[in-house]
């Protein structure tokens, strides 16, 4: 497996040589800035064209096929344009709160991103309560989400903020459990030794029946965190034209755009990390001869094969199951995840205990 | 009908009859006509629950109202009542919306274009004009001139203001004003441009928290005068109006207009033109409840179903292309038959059609009506039980997922149905899951009878050849009606002999449909709100005319 560590150790190196440390850390962090924009925005671009394309094949159609071959270039086209609009002020906002509020969205976004382990070496924020931390960022987004609501002046968007608040508060319980559980049984919260950790095999198979359990319960509560279909209800396009985000315009309401596209490589990515191995390629205890196959597939290419993935299945059941109310939304969480949860976390534990993971 | 006029008689002696035109004509004098309709309704020898039509009237001399009554326990019977306002500047006529709730709309309706104020009614504003409109529009008195209506660029104001008349013990009429929200409600507003209203329809409903309290229905926002328009148009000119009105059930309504003028002029419609009109108007009933299909899946999110229901759509547009030259507003029946003769292709196309139609109902089946979401999302809201349906004259898919048998085609065969074999859908659920799956069964019953059709167009003329260059309708009024896609659609014309009508009234199946939203949506969430517009299914041109 290529260690990408090695380049940024020598990069490291080659810098202190010819300057002091300061100057150095801070070439280093700029540089390590663009980059994380530079990803944020080529993944998002990516995302949209991906989602676009995806939910056309869904619905017998072809989907954008006019900007550049197959319509690749369609969203920089709409990135262009959604750049140059003009940004409308509206009365009775507060301006304040109301310019805020995308901002909040897109750092805690941005944040979490820059959490996620990209290939062997290729990490940039890493410490031993990692996963903790990137639950804790991921909760902020919901103050951006209320603010916009709030400060909008709005009935649509107050109602759509509600919503939001209810939601995310309730399934962040659901998916912080199912993350715990896969804590319980690696015994760390360091992101890269999580990923070390499933050298053998993934936790999905080491933990089996638990594991898959968590498995499913974080791919479902990780939707509703990203307000995604079928747990759009902060959107609701058929009851609140555009939910929180009714009054933005211009790249205000790109940024939450581009917020949701990142949102859901960045919970994608969080389940190739607890359950997938990370960028961990796929590994047969007793394989050896494929494993080392495995080996010459990059460990980069295999963390966005594996967010990919789980993205595309994300997708694929926002654009086939109808929306659910509120109520039974929370219903959905209250008298059944969470309780599924908790017990599944006993169950894990109970296996941990008895060793009956692999 | 000997018999219907001494009950009447008897219950009523003040009344008199008009016969000579198609049903029995009562004309009941204005101050008793409550007590007289209160006993029309309970009456076991009469037992007249649906008031099918309520039609403004200016005479020129008075002006009144026509009320079409049927009567569902004595075999769908008509009988029409006149009433007539005492006084032509200031008319007041009792309100019958406490007998007949489907009144509460109708008699607004009448109220702006006539005048005519409903003593008692509780909500006696306009129906469809702005508030500071000047005049009424229908009257032949009307003062059309612009200056007095200019084109007003100010909102509304006081759209929570409504007023209604009370008649104390000496006869005087008072206006005691009332409002329709109050200070502290919290109103949302939903439309006229909104994602799922189906058109320019507004809705302003009064939440708590999430829960509905209550809905107040605005319409107008399409209204194009068409029944006015009507008054100064030939009878050939004023058919193209109805594929304009409800545009999923264009070629129904035309049937309608054209199967009334057939009526007064007596004339009889070739074989051949009848089977293709058959099976012009079950095709648009399976385009109609496929748009409906993939409208109620996409307001309650799933967007995939949608386009699945559009797919199937496009077949029955491409035949309607080929034979009538347009995919909307086909403009295909005229007077005395069917404008063009079939393309070629046509009993080939409707065959594909019948042969993919069954996997393809599966399918929507598959991927949309066993989600679980979807039927935790229809069940069980906005229930519409059957008395309540009669009671609002809720007709068509809406009124048969009520469980109450009301088709026309059935009840009131017209044109060759009576020769078909077919059988009526009922659901008894009465929720909004029953009348999306009557739209759903509703399409297999019209490939059922397309397939009886398809192999069976006889040879023959496309067009009566008697029918008149100029067309003058003898001098009587006519009412007609057909099963539209949404329900029952009636066409009523007054004559006086001349090249256009006198008055021509539109009874649209949705006008009636909006009058229960209030009543469904009440108790239920924001969500349910668009969930009972999608499965009642209206549309909006056809409210507004």
């Amino acid at each position: 497996m290529f260690d990408f560590g090695k380049w940024t150790s020598a990069f490291n190196d080659l810098l202190l040589g010819c300057m002091p440390e300061w100057a150095a850390v801070l070439i280093e962090c700029v540089l390590i800035a663009v980059a994380i924009l530079g990803a944020y925005t080529v993944l998002a671009l990516f995302y949209i064209l991906y989602e676009r394309k995806l939910c056309a094949w869904f619905q017998c159609r072809l989907g954008p096929m006019r900007v550049g071959k197959w319509g690749l270039l369609q969203v920089f086209a709409d990135m262009f344009k959604i750049l140059i609009k003009e940004i409308i002020s509206i009365k009775g906002t507060d301006k304040f709160l109301f310019r805020l509020a995308p901002f909040i969205v897109i750092t805690s976004s941005v944040v979490m991103l820059a959490c996620l382990p990209w290939g062997n070496g290729l990490q940039i924020i890493n410490f031993n309560i990692g996963i903790f931390f990137v639950l804790a960022v991921s909760s902020l987004g919901v103050l951006g989400i209320l603010l916009a609501g709030w400060s909008s002046n709005n009935k649509y968007t107050l109602i759509g903020a509600m919503r939001s608040g209810a939601q995310m508060v309730s399934y962040e319980i659901s998916l912080g459990l199912a993350i715990i559980t896969i804590v319980v049984l690696s015994g760390t919260m360091n992101i890269n030794e999580l990923v070390w950790q499933q050298e053998t095999a993934w936790f999905l198979f080491r933990g089996h029946i638990p594991a898959i359990i968590a498995f499913l319960i974080y791919i479902v509560a990780a939707t509703a965190e990203t307000n995604r279909g079928p747990f759009d209800l902060p959107e609701a396009e058929h009851e609140l034209v555009a939910g929180y985000h009714t009054e933005y315009s211009g790249i205000t309401f790109g940024f939450y755009y581009l917020a949701e596209y990142l949102n859901l490589f960045i919970v994608s990515g969080i389940a190739s990390l607890m359950f997938l191995g990370g960028w961990m390629p796929l590994h047969i205890p007793g394989w050896d001869g494929f494993n080392e196959i495995m080996n010459y597939i990059p460990s980069v290419v295999w963390f966005l094969l594996k967010s990919f993935f789980i993205s595309f299945v994300i997708i694929w059941f926002k654009w086939t199951f109808p929306r659910v109310r509120i109520d039974q939304l929370l219903a959905f969480e209250w008298k059944y995840l969470m309780p599924l949860s908790l017990a599944n976390l006993v169950l894990m534990a109970v296996f941990v205990a008895l060793g009956w993971h692999f | 009908m000997s018999d219907i006029k001494e009950i009447l008689s008897s219950i009523c002696p003040d009344v008199t009859f008009t016969e000579g035109g198609e049903n029995l004509l009562v004309n009941v004098p204005e101050k008793k006509w409550h007590d007289f309709a209160l006993k029309l309704r309970d009456d076991r020898r009469l037992g007249f629950d649906v008031l099918t039509a309520v039609v403004g009237m200016d005479w020129k001399e008075s002006v009144g109202v026509i009320y079409y009554l049927t009567s569902t326990s004595r075999g769908w019977d008509i009988l029409e009542v006149k009433v007539e306002a005492a006084d032509r500047k200031e008319p007041y006529i009792h309100t019958v919306s406490d007998i007949w709730k489907v009144a509460l709309f109708q008699e607004r309706e009448v109220y702006d274009f006539f005048g005519i104020r409903f003593i008692n009614h509780p909500d006696m504003r306009r129906m469809f004009l702005r508030n500071d409109w000047v005049g009424h529009p229908l009257r032949k008195d009307y003062d059309a001139d612009p200056k007095l209506n200019p084109i007003r660029l100010d909102d509304e104001k006081n759209e929570d203001d409504s007023c209604t008349y009370v008649e104390d013990e000496k006869g005087h009429v008072k206006r005691v004003p009332v409002k329709v929200y109050k200070p502290e409600d919290y109103v949302v507003n939903f439309g006229p441009q909104h994602p799922s209203t189906h058109g320019v329809m507004r809705m302003r409903a009064s939440v708590d928290g999430e829960t509905i309290t209550k809905v107040d229905m605005m319409s107008g926002y399409i209204h194009r005068g068409i029944e006015k328009m009507c008054e100064s148009l030939g009878y050939p000119q004023i058919l193209h109006f109805t594929d304009r009105m409800d545009y999923m059930s264009a070629h129904q309504n035309r049937h309608c207009l054209c199967g009334c003028i057939e009526k007064a002029l007596g004339l009889e419609v070739p074989r051949r033109a009848e089977v293709i009109r058959v099976m012009m108007d079950e095709l648009m009933r399976i385009s109609s409840h496929l748009l409906a299909f993939g409208c109620t899946a996409m307001d309650l999110g799933a967007t995939t179903a949608f386009f699945y229901g559009f797919r199937e759509r496009e077949m029955v547009l491409d035949i309607f292309e080929k034979t009538c030259g347009a995919r909307m507003s086909m403009n295909y029946n005229v007077i005395g038959g069917v404008i063009a003769d079939l393309h070629p292709d046509f009993v080939k196309d409707v065959k594909e059609f019948l042969r993919i139609m069954p996997d393809r109902l599966k399918e929507y089946h598959r991927v949309f009506t066993g989600n679980v979401i979807a039927q935790n999302r229809l069940k069980g809201i906005g229930m519409l039980p059957k008395e309540d349906a009669i009671n609002y004259a809720i007709t068509g898919p809406s009124g048969r997922g009520s469980n109450w048998s009301c088709d026309c085609r059935k009840v009131r065969p017209y044109s060759i149905y009576s020769e078909l074999k077919f059988d009526e859908v009922l659901e008894s659920g009465c929720d909004s899951y029953a009348r999306y799956m009557v739209r759903m069964r509703e399409i297999e019953t019209s490939c059922q009878i397309l397939a009886q059709l398809v192999d069976n167009i006889p040879e023959g003329p496309i067009r009566a050849m008697n029918v008149p260059k100029i067309i003058k309708l003898p001098v009587g009024h006519w009412y007609y009606q057909v099963e539209a896609s949404r329900g029952t659609f009636g066409v009523f014309i007054e004559s006086d002999g001349q090249k256009t009508p006198y008055r021509v009234h539109f009874q649209s199946p949705c006008f009636n449909l909006i009058g229960v939203m209030d009543l469904c949506c009440s108790g239920h969430m924001i969500a349910d709100l668009i969930t009972i517009g999608a499965a009642l299914d209206f549309v909006i041109p056809d409210i507004d005319r």
